[in-house]
């Protein structure tokens, strides 16, 4: 490792932790407001109070996040240009015009209605109040669209050539948000954003449970987090996961073999399970695995060759293998937990017994961090799966920072931002568990405590 | 079509000025305001629902300055490294302390809250004179387009300046009054008694530093740049925008004396557009003048994106832009008319 003295690893910290810190509430947002929409539509559908009142109390959920989102976002558009501007000016030609696009479709959409949406309920009545919450769903789910493109080009470059300056420019712009990368990238990114607001809502729904309190609103939200959660998770292994590992293994092979610490090549290659690289005897150290199950996952035929590390000249390996190994593996490890929990929840459901099965409602409520970090692991494996690339193949990651930015004003930044994100975060969680306390108030009749003084999980 | 795209991006920065610009007017005068509680919270109110909306215009002007002129946004960016964290910083400071405020009902947290909204309202205005007075002024870009500023060095106006000098703390001082009357009539036009009588009290008194520091900065900007003329030679009817200066400026006086709220707002934002479109004329070609030597300057020639990108950008940014208009004549429509003191939804 270099000194922290090193520019370079100064602005990639700088964007490595006010990004991983960012995407811990756009992930919410994009996870909770289809399931909103979903409160809505039933609440229309049906008539019913119940659902307006869950629709009510998860948009106050999510004004709390989408506001963190917002302010903990305008840094990053900001920050191709501060500290990354060898990296702006060169890829601009192309990633701006996503970029660009984000803020005049997406940003503008999800901010005009969020204020109609959280002031305007009674005036705009229930079915312009619907379009509100789809407007709100559509915009941050286009918001991360454009997003998926921009780094989906950075992973597998499309649509551009190399002006006479230099600098890459947009030669086709179908091509570029029509990149195949960022099709899978983006039901893989989007699923996984679902599982999070679903885990979130079974969370909050186990936890009323739980504490004997807003029963009714406990049971509507666990019916339809779970609901949601087992799909999503379900898609997130197959077909969305599946299908962005193989793009990884025709387009970056030697990241498919730094995932898996594969080191020499090998014919019917196993998937790893547990064990810890070794990368001074290349090795893995208490290796636990599942014979010939890589190179079936990756080309369909047990026996087929999968190429290692060693097969790849040193300077294209990625330059964490270490962290990008665990990382690959908490995302899998984490994502097939998850499928269980929640195809195990559903089971219950259908038996009608989820409610009164307090082992699993613990389950639920305790797992609610693991999406959160199942994401930022998944993020990570693939922005350390590009290394040594800023843009795959054409930019390397030590020729894309800012030259005139110095390690020592880089420095300051960062820990001006852990400073700030450190109180952000603490009053995010102490707004979150006052509307939690707060529930969404007694959905009918029955005799339920008002307000215990109790525990949080959160 | 450079020279559309140098018009489309000072297009959204004015727009981002006028809009935003009220708000952090709001923060600068709550205090002076809204005296008790109901007051503050009726202040508040009349920027509620559209703050958020207004701020998005700073990330979409950026987004597309960084589209059209990617050299000129990576140059920029990084050479203006510190007052930018340090506007981002204020921008989540502010957002917090707004939005936070309402949710606990308690009399510190409101107050401590309120602070941070105020203070942090005004750097920003002070931070956003003094970018523009830097780009007036011009920095020390080196031959690749690149350079870096300090936060300060001497405050004197050299060839190697800081973010702040002289010129630049006036720019600064300029940017604070103007918003600070811009917010004020917004909350004239808003809302009614008492909070609407303080707010036109405070455009009056302002109105006379507004005067002041907008003709000196305009005899300093004279004394530092008299390049900044060219184009009013060459253009005779660029003399329309002081035209527009002087007119914004007297409307501020004449409709606040007969208390027409709305003539009275739409005169600070003419005087936001004339001043920002008269900067604007005075640069073009020029993005960021070199403080060193002039051949290193940024223009709209050299910083520019592709051809192709720009010709297919003008096809989805104005699909893209008349949505956005769109949706902010329905929001503004939705949320016309004053604020009361009571009806209270949504948080």
């Amino acid at each position: 490792m270099r000194l922290m003295d090193d520019a370079l690893v100064i602005h990639r910290l700088h964007f490595a932790f006010t990004i991983t810190y960012h995407y811990l509430f756009p992930q919410l947002t994009m996870g909770l407001a289809p399931l909103i929409l979903v409160f809505k539509t039933l609440a229309i559908r049906k008539g019913d109070e119940r659902y307006e009142r869950a629709a009510r109390f998860w948009a106050k959920i999510f004004g709390i996040n989408f506001l963190f989102g917002v302010i903990t976002g305008i840094p990053m558009e900001f920050q191709f240009g501060t500290n990354w501007a060898r990296f702006a000016h060169y890829s601009g030609g192309v990633i701006a015009t996503a970029l660009a696009m984000e803020g005049v479709f997406a940003f503008f959409l999800e901010s005009s209605f969020l204020g109609l949406f959280l002031y305007g309920e009674k005036r705009l009545g229930q079915r312009w109040h619907w379009v509100a919450a789809f407007m709100i769903f559509l915009g941050s789910w286009l918001s991360g669209y454009f997003i998926i493109v921009t780094d989906a080009w950075m992973q597998h470059p499309v649509g551009f050539e190399i002006a006479p300056d230099g600098t890459a420019h947009l030669t086709s712009f179908w091509a570029l948000l029509s990149n195949p990368w960022a099709f899978w990238q983006y039901l893989h990114n989007m699923s996984g954003a679902l599982i999070t607001g679903s885990f979130v809502m079974a969370a909050v729904g186990a936890f009323y449970l739980l504490s004997g309190r807003q029963a009714e609103a406990g049971r509507l939200f666990l019916r339809v987090g779970v609901l949601a959660g087992a799909l999503a998770s379900i898609f997130q292994l197959f077909p969305s996961g599946d299908r962005q590992g193989q793009l990884v293994a025709a387009h970056q092979p030697v990241t498919l073999a730094a995932m898996e610490c594969l080191f020499n090549s090998e014919a019917g290659a196993p998937i790893v399970l547990v064990g810890q690289p070794n990368m001074e005897e290349q090795k893995l150290d208490n290796p636990i695995y599942v014979p010939r199950a890589l190179s079936f996952l990756t080309y369909r035929r047990w026996e087929a060759e999968v190429r290692g590390l060693n097969d790849f000249p040193r300077e294209q390996w990625p330059d964490n293998i270490p962290l990008l190994y665990y990382c690959y593996h908490i995302m899998v490890g984490l994502g097939t937990i998850f499928i269980a929990i929640m195809c195990g929840a559903v089971y219950l459901l259908w038996r009608r017994r989820l409610f009164t099965a307090r082992w699993m409602l613990w389950i639920l409520m305790l797992s609610f961090p693991f999406p959160y970090i199942a994401n930022t692991a998944g993020w990570m494996t693939a922005e350390l799966g590009r290394q040594p690339w800023l843009v795959y193949g054409l930019m390397r990651t030590s020729e894309g920072y800012s030259p005139t930015v110095s390690s020592g004003n880089g420095l300051f930044t960062l820990i001006g931002f852990m400073g700030m994100y450190m109180v952000l975060g603490i009053l995010f969680l102490l707004m979150i568990r006052r509307e939690i306390e707060h529930g969404p108030g007694l959905l009918s009749g029955e005799g339920e405590r008002e307000r215990p003084a109790a525990k949080y999980a959160s | 079509m450079e020279t559309l795209w140098f018009v489309l991006v000072a297009f959204m920065l004015t727009a981002y000025v006028v809009l935003d610009g009220f708000d952090l007017g709001v923060g600068v005068i709550l205090p002076l305001v809204g005296r008790t509680e109901g007051e503050r919270q009726q202040v508040l109110r009349s920027i509620g629902p559209v703050w958020d909306g207004n701020e998005v215009w700073l990330i979409a002007a950026g987004g597309a300055l960084y589209f059209a002129f990617p050299l000129l946004y990576a140059s920029s960016f990084s050479g203006f490294y510190l007052p930018l964290m340090i506007v981002l910083w204020l921008l989540m400071l502010r957002g917090v302390g707004l939005e936070l405020r309402s949710h606990v009902d308690d009399e510190l947290w409101r107050s401590f809250f309120a602070f941070i909204f105020t203070a942090s309202s005004l750097l920003l205005a002070v931070f956003f004179g003094a970018a523009i007075g830097n780009v007036v002024r011009g920095v020390p870009l080196d031959p690749d387009g690149y350079f870096f500023e300090a936060l300060w060095t001497d405050f004197r106006v050299g060839p190697h300046p800081g973010i702040l000098d002289w010129y630049t703390v006036l720019t600064g001082l300029l940017a604070l009054v103007t918003l600070t009357v811009h917010g004020a009539n917004w909350v004239a036009l808003k809302t009614v008694g008492k909070v609407r009588e303080r707010a036109r009290r405070i455009t009056g008194k302002s109105w006379w530093a507004l005067l002041l520091l907008t003709v000196l900065s305009l005899v300093a900007t004279l004394y530092i740049r008299p390049q900044v003329l060219d184009n009013f030679k060459r253009h005779v009817w660029g003399w329309a925008i002081p035209l527009m200066v002087v007119c914004a400026l007297a409307g501020v006086q004449y409709f606040r004396a007969r208390g027409r709220d709305l003539a009275l707002f739409l005169s600070s934002t003419l005087y936001i557009i004339a001043m920002l479109g008269g900067a604007a004329f005075a640069q073009y070609p020029r993005l960021l003048t070199a403080s060193t030597n002039p051949a290193h300057s940024l223009t709209i020639y050299n910083a520019r994106t592709g051809a192709y990108s720009l010709s297919v950008g003008l096809v989805w940014w104005l699909a893209g832009i008349a949505l956005a208009i769109a949706y902010f004549v329905f929001l503004y429509s939705f949320f016309r008319g004053k604020v009361g003191v009571e009806e209270q939804e949504g948080h």
